[in-house]
């Protein structure tokens, strides 16, 4: 599932490909499934009396290109959507979203052809360029000036339940839900569930407002994506591929509520991590929370290796970790809520 | 033909460990050729014999050992340290899938996030010290149990054809190799006036090491070189004439790093493109080498190459139009068949 979740296409602004593909998913566990005039995609799973809302977001939008200039020759220059590293591109396959979708290569200079102190160099993104290898007549006939442009991801099974690809950011948070889904079919929990796949979050978290205003949860839970262990990185500032989700602390989380998570996994024996995020920002909690009259929000993400590449990389197991305390979370919801209010 | 090189281009074949992409060729030309062999260092051999009294022996070469890399060692997380076989510039490994030895173990060369560098770090390109293939393995003992130190690794692409050009990796040369079968194979009524002794070589990439031992062992009267040669028709800051140009014909070279072309054998060419229509165009620059270098100073065999322009060798994905190829078969096939004129 996460092989065709990564698989299809669902740049910020265009989102209605993955979008479709998800609300297909939802509707296998959801009495009720719609996709909003932004795209976002919404499953309702009712509780078994409905005496409350709890919504899960997570991003279904990735980072991507705009072409923003077609060369006489032929060539596609290229406007990012979403955060890059320019040392990522060069030599990557690409699509272009077209009259059809064509293949395509960020070019790179040979070494045959290089002058020396050039591999000591950054080509910046405004150097670079797509080749479809067409005439400059068929890219004209098929490629318009702001045609999306997304890399051609492949998702690859590495060794030890670990996949890689891109776009796991964030369509891991979106099997999260799927897997949450799956359990809660077998778990009773009294309120209902909005599990919501938000759009334009890689841009501005901007998706996940709009579906706040919409459901009025009144409890939010937040599923994205963390740094995961690399060398060079300094530890405290990553997580481990393979220990568990992480719960997120900080002002932009209801204090309490983490705590409860934090014991539930505790009782369950669900391994879990921390993250510390003293300033909010950065993922759809941050605007969940302040959303309406405000909604209380928890987070937790999986740890993601070499994030906003083509390759990241994930480990499944905390995927099923983090669905199955996530779970054990809604089906307690209720009481949570009560007991932190008071 | 394109089916041809769509096989050769995804089979594996680092300089140093060219056994698979051999076994592959051997198997496409085996029903077209008299006899092959094969040396101790991996160069293959196929004959084709003219039956024709005191006819010349022309050797056809074309390398099929492609530039990647090679696994030295793991560090305790896991990692695989790894160092570049053949001339790829370090740039091109972030953000790449690889694959991995005989067992094709998957792999991906990461990066640090964005998010998590100073504006110094990405200002500057990753060094390969700091660049790590990470196969999902958690120690270093697994690691290297799964893949060992001295596995070669490649980068994980497929070929794909796309309206009249086709994209894949290691053009340079399977793009030769796929010309090279091609010519091989005649029809009935098809016969070529001297003996053709096909070369396949190995090493080229690391230092044209499998061609150095041709001129003794095939000892040739004249040899064409086959490449896949960078196409420079793209864009630039400077305005330089390029190197060749995609959909411009089969580039033949007067002169690189390691060989002046033959004048004979160049005049016999742009003769044979003119008498049958066939375009071509020369290769503008004079970098890069290729095995005729050491081949032709062996006792002097006049000697030279005619390329397929490729735009991005050494890199995950190059790009090739299909006509270029089927006039490069073309314009060598015609010039072999009229090899008589040159003697």
């Amino acid at each position: 599932m996460l092989k065709s979740l990564t698989e299809t296409p669902g740049i910020s602004g265009a989102e209605e490909g993955i979008a479709d593909l998800i609300r297909k998913y939802f509707s296998r566990y959801c009495e009720e499934s719609y996709v909003d005039r932004f795209n976002n995609v919404v499953g309702i799973k009712k509780g078994s009396d409905s005496s409350g809302k709890i919504m899960f977001a997570a991003h279904i939008d990735q980072i991507g290109f705009i072409v923003r200039y077609i060369e006489d020759s032929g060539f596609l220059r290229l406007a990012p959507i979403g955060g890059h590293d320019p040392r990522v591109l060069p030599g990557q396959e690409m699509i272009v979203f077209g009259k059809k979708e064509l293949k395509g290569i960020v070019g790179s200079v040979p070494p045959h052809l290089q002058k020396p102190g050039d591999t000591s160099k950054v080509t910046p993104l405004d150097e670079l360029y797509v080749d479809t290898g067409l005439t400059p007549e068929d890219v004209r006939a098929n490629i318009s000036v702001g045609d999306n442009v997304l890399f051609d991801s492949v998702c690859s099974e590495l060794k030890g339940d670990r996949l890689s690809s891109a776009a796991m950011d964030n369509r891991a948070g979106v099997l999260v839900l799927m897997e949450t889904l799956k359990i809660l079919e077998k778990v009773k929990h009294k309120w209902d569930v909005y599990m919501v796949g938000t759009v334009q979050e890689e841009v501005g978290t901007r998706g996940a407002s709009i579906a706040s205003y919409g459901i009025k949860p009144d409890l939010a839970v937040v599923v994205d994506v963390t740094f995961g262990d690399f060398p060079g990185i300094p530890e405290n500032m990553t997580v481990k591929l393979g220990e568990g989700g992480s719960i997120s602390h900080g002002a932009n989380f209801h204090p309490g509520l983490t705590k409860k998570l934090r014991e539930l996994a505790g009782e369950w024996d669900i391994p879990f991590q921390r993250e510390m995020l003293p300033r909010p920002g950065g993922t759809d909690a941050y605007t969940v929370q302040i959303s309406a009259t405000g909604v209380p929000v928890v987070e937790m993400c999986i740890p993601l290796r070499y994030m906003h590449t083509t390759v990241e990389t994930l480990s499944l197991k905390d995927v099923k970790r983090t669905a199955r305390l996530l779970a054990i979370f809604v089906s307690e919801a209720d009481v949570l809520f009560r007991e932190v209010e008071q | 033909m394109i089916r041809t090189l769509e096989k050769y281009s995804n089979a594996f074949g680092v300089s140093g460990h060219e056994k698979e992409i051999m076994e592959v060729i051997k198997a496409e030309i085996k029903d077209d050729v008299d006899e092959t062999s094969v040396d101790f260092m991996g160069n293959l051999y196929a004959r084709k014999y003219c039956g024709l009294k005191d006819a010349p022996n022309v050797m056809l070469v074309a390398h099929m050992d492609e530039v990647g890399l090679m696994v030295t060692g793991a560090d305790a997380s896991g990692m695989l340290n790894f160092l570049t076989v053949g001339g790829l510039d370090t740039r091109l490994l972030v953000s790449k899938r690889v694959v991995l030895g005989n067992e094709a173990v998957k792999g991906v060369v990461g990066a640090k996030p964005i998010h998590l560098q100073s504006r110094d770090e990405w200002q500057s390109p990753i060094p390969l010290s700091s660049l790590y293939i990470d196969i999902g393995a958690s120690s270093k003992e697994e690691a290297l149990k799964i893949v060992d130190a001295g596995t070669y690794g490649v980068f994980d692409t497929k070929f794909v054809s796309q309206e009249d050009v086709v994209m894949g990796k290691a053009f340079d040369d399977r793009a030769g190799c796929a010309v090279v079968s091609e010519l091989l194979h005649t029809e009935e009524d098809e016969s070529y006036p001297v003996n053709i002794t096909a070369v396949f070589s190995v090493q080229e990439e690391v230092g044209l090491r499998g061609a150095s031992i041709l001129a003794e062992r095939v000892s040739p009267d004249y040899v064409i070189a086959f490449e896949g040669t960078t196409a420079g028709d793209v864009p630039v800051k400077e305005d330089v004439s390029p190197s060749t140009e995609m959909r411009k014909g089969p580039a033949i070279t007067f002169m690189d790093r390691t060989t002046i072309g033959f004048r004979v054998l160049r005049d016999h060419l742009t003769k044979t493109a003119g008498k049958y229509g066939i375009p071509f165009q020369y290769k503008r620059t004079v970098t890069g080498g290729t095995d005729i270098g050491v081949i032709h100073t062996k006792g002097g065999i006049p000697s030279i190459v005619i390329s397929v322009p490729v735009r991005y060798i050494h890199s995950p994905k190059g790009i090739l139009a299909a006509e270029d190829l089927k006039n490069t078969v073309k314009l060598a096939k015609k010039a072999l068949m009229d090899f008589k004129e040159v003697l």
